[in-house]
């Protein structure tokens, strides 16, 4: 019931295709969406240790969240009051847990976009540059997690690397979205932030004794609309848990 | 949580950021050294910044054992010929 896109109201400074607020609101709902598949993981971790780094990769993106929803209005009324089709993020950030590698596949890709869109953002003096300092250092956090599991689920047994190969195939096409343009997002080099992309991933994979998969091809079908606010079947269940108790008593103070 | 148990045990230390000395924080399971750093900064250090960590294999420490306890460790002192109190300090001597 609320708006289509909250962000439409806003008109401040952006660029010609958007507003800070629908930057604000894509990036919010991929760290709102991921946030919540981590959690997903609590009482279920291969390892308690695992567990606590879990769900501190959970709460610095839901921290990020906050901050992000923040700046386009209330969050609680943009997490848990919107359609699916009114969110903004990518699809690869609503794509079930999976197996553990699935999880780690996910996070490496997607840590590492955020990793290179923060540095991008914290050197200039956008709106988003002082939560892009702080959340950086997070976010590198992120990706040596990820780094450090999949170096060795991939040069581990021969299950895992079957295991952590697959995951990696699996999410392959969730990735070519991550690196289109946000709309209202300035100042960020795209291309470079592919290159970057495509090289820290790509290492890693190698390191990994994975084989990185081929980009597809221009005819080839890729996954994307997540901006547009088109999104993957998992992603309703996933709303339907998260907003529950709110749409149950909406309006209601906790 | 299966597989858990099958990872060695580790000890932790850490140096608070305005601490002097490494202290043992406790314990945690890790495959290897390097989780295991990583799975004590998120267990003993709540990410605060400026602390230095030491993991240990549990199995690389030799502890002292009860029993001997006595040999080991009986305090010396009915034997004050070995406590350094039988000189004057010095007048003007400082750090000491």
């Amino acid at each position: 019931m609320v708006p289509e896109a909250a962000g439409a109201a806003g008109t401040t400074a952006g660029t010609a295709s958007g507003t800070t607020e629908d930057a604000a609101l894509a990036l919010g709902d991929d760290a709102l969406v991921l946030s919540h598949r981590l959690a997903e993981w609590a009482g279920h971790a291969p390892a308690l240790e695992e567990e606590v780094a879990l769900a501190n990769l959970a709460l610095d993106l839901l921290g990020q969240a906050r901050t992000l929803l923040t700046m386009v209005g209330d969050e609680d009324r943009l997490a848990f009051c919107r359609q699916e089709r009114a969110f903004r993020n990518v699809q690869l950030v609503e794509q079930p847990n999976g197996d553990f590698a699935h999880t780690i596949a996910r996070q490496l890709y997607f840590s590492t976009y955020q990793e290179l869109l923060w540095e991008q953002l914290a050197a200039g003096d956008g709106p988003f540059a002082p939560l892009a300092a702080k959340a950086g250092p997070e976010t590198a956090y992120h990706r040596d997690h990820a780094v450090t599991w999949t170096l060795r689920l991939g040069d581990g047994t021969r299950l895992s690397r079957e295991r952590m190969q697959r995951a990696v195939d699996a999410l392959w096409r969730y990735t070519g979205e991550l690196t289109r343009p946000v709309a209202g997002l300035a100042g960020v080099d795209w291309a470079a932030l592919a290159a970057g992309w495509a090289e820290r991933v790509g290492a890693t994979l190698r390191a990994a004794t994975l084989t990185v998969p081929e980009a597809p091809a221009r005819a080839v079908w890729s996954a994307g609309g997540g901006r547009q606010g088109i999104h993957t079947e998992p992603f309703g269940r996933l709303l339907a848990e998260m907003q529950h108790l709110h749409r149950s008593h909406p309006g209601a103070r906790w | 949580m299966p597989g858990g148990t099958d990872w060695p045990l580790w000890e932790v230390f850490v140096r608070p950021r305005r601490g002097l000395a490494h202290t043992h924080a406790g314990s945690l399971h890790a495959p290897d050294a390097e989780l295991a750093l990583r799975n004590a900064r998120d267990l003993y250090t709540r990410r605060g910044e400026g602390v230095s960590i030491w993991v240990v294999p549990a199995t690389e420490i030799l502890a002292s054992s009860p029993e001997e306890r006595d040999p080991f460790f009986a305090p010396a002192a009915d034997k004050p010929y070995r406590h350094p109190t039988f000189y004057e300090v010095p007048e003007g001597v400082r750090s000491l």
